[in-house]
């Protein structure tokens, strides 16, 4: 843990920011910029999705971390898929809003924010695998790394129902209720949320068909239907500046509302998974409870041992997990927050620039003489 | 050629025509509103007519050449042979013109035109004198050859006489001293009736073609409706009447009374005008005064865009100088009238308000229906009241529209199409369910039938019609019968019967004139798009439905968020989120009602009535069928007579001559008939041109309205839920 320290100088999580993204066949590259905490320094590494990878299973099998189990892990978006066969309604269903915006900005977006969170926390952030994430000329992701918890995780996936295992204490009970019930809902927001979007995306569509179509309509040759051209003419400038408000709307709304939902049901998501971990661990204790109970007195040394190892590991998972918790919960309010601000004071400008153009299109029409 | 094709036509229709055509007209509106003061001197116009036209040329050459003089015969003269003198009138109008702009600034008659379109009125007024220039020789030319014609028009006008001056004098009076009009009055009713009466004959029919085309027929209307009576507007209407006149007056009279001489004349020939259709029109909608100015207005109006017709129409002026002037005399009385009454409705469109109420159904099961009050509120004098509600069910409406377009559709009007019934929607009012659906139909056809009867009493013939009157006000309707045919598939299997009707004929008819046969095409091609973009307003609708919806559903689960938030800063931003997001899918939903009410049922409305424009070609193809028939018939005939003659048997040559008179009658009739009819239409379509980009104006601005209208909300809403998302802590 010490040397962890010592080693590696933290990376300043505000610095880090996906600056560019590059698509070469099926592989898309991200580049990279951050500055060490201790020096202004920039530094640019390109990254592809698999040294991210890297990075998420190096950070969940770290050894040396007491009390890992515990740690709410940053959610790492999954892999993307920038082929063409694969349908945009496929890509919707499996990334929601990340495989929304142009050039997977809001992709990107999601990944800068995941390296940041990773950077911002306590233990994390002090991960050998982070910092040569950050620095390494080479790509840390392809010497694959040992497999992690995650193989151990899918294992102990298929017991499902330790999920019902009722808990000894009465905060992490409430906790694993309330989540399981707060991911849900969050789910839901989100695929709701998408389908306004979708919905708004539609109708720019929409508009933008009939916009052109009234440009059709307009008679040129006919010099007594002037007017009514002019009508139509005027009538398409005003579909087009709705179909530009839907776009715009819906922007505001991928990137900031949207982002913010699929972050936080990723997160619940996440912090979900560590209270399996530790619920895990629980069943494990009190397994290893029954059986230096039962144990025979010639094992009865080595059972009690057992106990005693898993129950201080429980203790420790147990703090390291509340303590997590309680920064979660300030760091997702703060987070939601932000995007709640943004969003709105988007949407408002949003509103206000159409309605001035709005405003200047009524006037121009009333102007008409027909 | 023009020419005489006019002066060779003129002669005989105008006869028969007033006898046929106006005498039921006097018959059947005199019975509903009693006696105009014209009325007597219409009939005995008409008692008078006959002998006239039958030694044609030689009693009208007395009376031309006694009559007015020297004051007339000189100065027509002059104008035809010397361009110079009617330079100089042209210019000398240019001054009454800007004489006029002065008055009607002071009078702040302007003030609304100007409003619309900054320069547009003195620019437009000064550029009609302009065009009539060019077009002035000829028109006296039609003048002088079609002399029957003038001069019947003469002693129609000696006739009334009387009651002209006294209605000429009245406005003379306020600007214009005394003796100038003593002077002037007397000559001037005598000579320029005569000469108005023969050019408006001929140019008459011809501004009713093209009524409707310009601009300034929009800026003279508004000051006429402001103040009828100011003196102003019958200078102004007059003025551009007819330059011809003018110019006589002009190049005979001193400068200085030539202005007045110019109005007198003009006016007298409004006079004479009116008092041949007041006489036809006693529904008592305007006083004899404004009857005079609104005649003179119109003239006005479609005096431009008359000659730029012409102008364009250069290259073949035959067809359309015969056209015009065969249908003058055909279609002068009626179409006049109308023209008054759609000045009259553009002038104001509060004289008659219709609205389409509470929809309410009455009865139960099957034989259910719904009944709408229909309230009408006018000033219209041809009404009992100002005011009055009757109850009407579907179904009267479909029966009014039966009625009138079994009356106007074959004479070419466009007779504006009900809604079409719907089985289904109105099985579910039926049926009783109180789902959205069923009362987004009942709107959805008040509003329809609304703009329905809005549309009919907007034009100006099918509100003359009796039956329209007794649809507004008679209390008790008998019930509509066979309206069935009019049900849902069958309207559009009518509708699209006639379309391809005329389809069909318009390959065996060899167009004489382009101008219909590219009209049709435009309204074929406009008939599609409309289609097209119908469909497009449609998806529009239903994604916004779709749109509100979802962000309903949004709603719903982020108060559920906030009701399951811990943190209560947190918690209770989403639950004002919640309410937002509330507020927004009520915006959606009106926005989507609006695409579909402004949108969607405007383009509706002309999808239909594009049908109906396309069956009134129809009638025009028919007409014209009729009129082939005939002459083929009539050759048929002739051959027969010459059969006859070569075999030599003459008891039967008596027979086949008498039937070869008979078809000669006949095709003639039949010819004005086809004359009547595509004149009808060209107003008709140009009506609907002006009505469409009309209504179009209106209903963008409503949009517009109702788009800035949800997007000031929207600020609203965010602002309020700025300070709530910052508190969160």
């Amino acid at each position: 843990k010490g040397s962890n320290e010592e080693s590696a100088p933290s990376v300043s999580a505000n610095s880090i920011k996906i600056t560019d993204i590059t698509q070469d066949g099926e592989t898309l590259t991200f580049a990279i910029t951050s500055q060490k905490s201790s020096s202004s320094a920039g530094v640019c590494v390109f990254r592809t999705y698999e040294d991210f990878d890297w990075l998420q299973q190096s950070l969940l099998s770290q050894e040396d971390v007491p009390g890992l189990l515990g740690v709410i892990f940053p959610p790492l978006p999954g892999k993307p898929l920038p082929s063409t066969s694969f349908t945009q309604a496929k890509a919707l269903k499996q990334f929601g809003f990340l495989a929304l915006g142009d050039e997977w900005k809001i992709y990107c977006k999601a990944l800068e924010l995941y390296l940041q969170q990773v950077a911002a926390h306590t233990t994390l952030s002090k991960s050998k695998a982070l910092s040569s994430f950050f620095s390494s000329t080479e790509s840390p992701g392809k010497h694959r790394g040992k497999k992690g918890i995650f193989k151990r995780l899918s294992h102990v996936m298929e017991e499902m129902r330790k999920e019902g295992h009722k808990d000894v204490d009465k905060f992490f009970q409430s906790e694993r209720d309330s989540c399981t019930h707060l991911s849900v809902l969050f789910k839901v927001s989100t695929e709701k949320f998408l389908d306004t979007v979708l919905t708004k995306q539609k109708l720019a569509v929409a508009c933008g068909h009939f916009s052109t179509s009234l440009h059709l309509v307009c008679n040129h040759d006919n010099p007594a239907a002037v007017t009514f051209s002019k009508i139509c003419l005027k009538l398409s400038d005003i579909i087009e500046a709705v179909k530009v408000n839907f776009e715009k709307v819906s922007d505001n709304d991928v990137s900031s509302m949207g982002l913010a939902l699929d972050l936080e049901s990723r997160y619940q998501e996440a912090k979900k998974e560590m209270l399996f971990r530790r619920t895990c661990k629980l069943v494990e204790l009190e397994a290893a409870n029954r059986n230096s109970e039962r144990a025979k007195p010639n094992k009865k040394a080595i059972m009690e041992g057992v106990q005693k190892a898993t129950q201080k590991e429980f203790n420790l998972i147990s703090s390291v997990a509340k303590k997590e918790i309680e920064q979660y919960h300030r760091a997702r309010v703060s987070v939601l927050r932000d995007f709640l601000v943004s969003w709105c004071e988007k949407q408002l400008s949003t509103a206000q620039e159409t309605s001035a153009l709005f405003s200047q299109h009524l006037e121009a029409c009333r102007g008409f003489v027909v | 050629m023009k020419m005489a094709a006019s002066s060779e036509r003129s002669p005989p229709p105008f006869p028969e025509s007033e006898e046929q055509e106006l005498e039921p007209d006097l018959e059947d509106e005199d019975s509903d509103e009693g006696a105009d003061i014209f009325t007597g001197g219409m009939l005995s116009d008409v008692v008078m007519d006959p002998p006239l036209p039958t030694s044609a040329s030689e009693p009208a050459k007395d009376i031309f050449s006694d009559a007015p003089a020297d004051s007339f015969n000189d100065p027509l003269n002059k104008t035809s042979a010397e361009p110079e003198k009617t330079e100089s009138t042209g210019l000398s109008k240019a001054q009454v013109v800007s004489l006029v702009d002065k008055a009607a600034d002071d009078e702040d008659l302007f003030s609304d035109p100007l409003g619309e379109s900054a320069a547009a009125p003195v620019t437009d007024t000064k550029s009609a004198p302009l065009l009539d220039l060019g077009e002035e020789p000829p028109k006296s030319d039609v003048t002088e050859k079609t002399a029957s014609a003038a001069v019947k028009e003469d002693v129609s006008a000696e006739v009334h006489k009387a009651s002209q001056n006294d209605v000429v004098s009245k406005p003379q009076k306020d600007i214009f001293e005394e003796p100038l009009k003593g002077t002037v009055k007397e000559p001037a009713t005598d000579v320029f009736s005569e000469p108005t009466g023969g050019a408006a004959a001929v140019n008459k029919p011809a501004r009713a073609d093209l009524f409707g085309d310009d601009d300034e027929e929009d800026l003279f209307k508004e000051p006429l409706g402001a103040v009828t009576k100011k003196p102003q507007v019958p200078l102004f209407t007059e003025e551009p009447n007819d330059i011809f006149t003018e110019a006589k007056a002009g190049s005979k009279a001193p400068s200085d009374l030539f202005t007045e001489e110019t109005f007198t004349a003009p006016s007298a020939a409004a006079a004479a005008k009116p008092s041949v259709n007041t006489g036809s029109k006693t529904n008592g909608l305007h006083s004899d005064e404004e009857d005079l100015f609104a005649e003179a207005t119109v003239e006005l109006s479609l005096d431009s865009p008359h000659n730029d017709k012409r102008k364009r129409e250069a290259a073949k002026p035959s067809v359309p100088a015969s056209t015009l002037s065969s249908s003058a005399s055909t279609s002068k009385p009626q179409p006049k009238t109308l023209e008054e009454l759609e000045e009259e409705e553009n002038e104001d469109k509060f004289d008659l308000n219709i609205s389409v109420t509470n929809p309410e159904k009455v009865g139960d099961g099957m034989n259910a229906y719904m009944a709408y009050k229909v309230s009408t509120q006018t000033t219209l004098s041809m009404f009992r009241s100002k005011q009055f509600v009757v109850r009407r069910r579907f179904s009267d409406f479909l029966g009014l529209y039966e009625k009138l377009s079994e009356k106007h559709a074959q004479n070419g009007y466009i007779v504006p199409p009900p809604p079409e019934k719907s089985i289904l929607g109105m099985t579910k009012v039926k049926v009783g369910k109180e789902d959205p659906s069923s009362a987004e139909f009942v709107e959805r056809r008040r509003a329809a039938l609304e703009r329905y009867l809005q549309r009919v009493v907007c034009h100006p013939s099918l509100l003359q019609d009796p039956d329209v009157r007794e649809f507004l006000e008679k209390e008790e309707l008998p019930r509509a019968v066979g309206t069935q045919a009019l049900s849902g598939a069958g309207f559009l299997k009518m509708i699209n019967k006639a379309t391809d009707a005329v389809s069909k004929m318009t390959i065996k008819m060899n167009e004489s004139d382009v101008w219909f046969e590219e009209k049709l095409q435009e309204v074929e091609s406009e008939d599609q798009q409309l289609r097209k973009l119908h469909a497009m307003v449609d998806s529009l609708v239903i994604h916004r439905k779709e749109l509100s919806m979802n962000t309903a559903m949004f709603a719903k689960s982020v108060a559920m968020l906030g009701s399951s938030e811990d943190n209560t800063a947190l918690s209770r931003a989403l639950s004002q989120l919640a309410e937002v997001e509330d507020r927004i899918e009520q915006l959606h939903q009106d926005q989507a009602s609006n695409d579909f009410f402004i949108f969607a049922e405007l383009l509706a409305d002309y999808i239909r009535l594009l049908g109906a424009v396309r069956a009134c070609f129809d009638q025009r193809m028919k007409a014209w069928q009729r009129w082939q028939d005939a002459q083929n018939m009539l050759q048929k005939k002739r051959e027969t007579e010459a059969k006859l003659l070569w075999a030599n048997k003459p008891d039967k040559l008596q027979q086949a001559k008498d039937e070869i008179v008979e078809w000669e009658a006949k095709v003639s009739q039949y010819e004005r008939d086809f004359e009547r009819v595509s004149a009808t239409v060209r107003k008709e379509v140009i009506r609907y041109e002006k009505e469409k980009t009309r209504d179009f104006k209106k209903q963008i601005i409503r949009y517009l309205e109702s788009l800035l209208q949800s997007q000031q909300q929207l600020i609203k809403y965010w602002e309020a839920f700025l300070p709530e998302a910052k508190a969160i802590a």
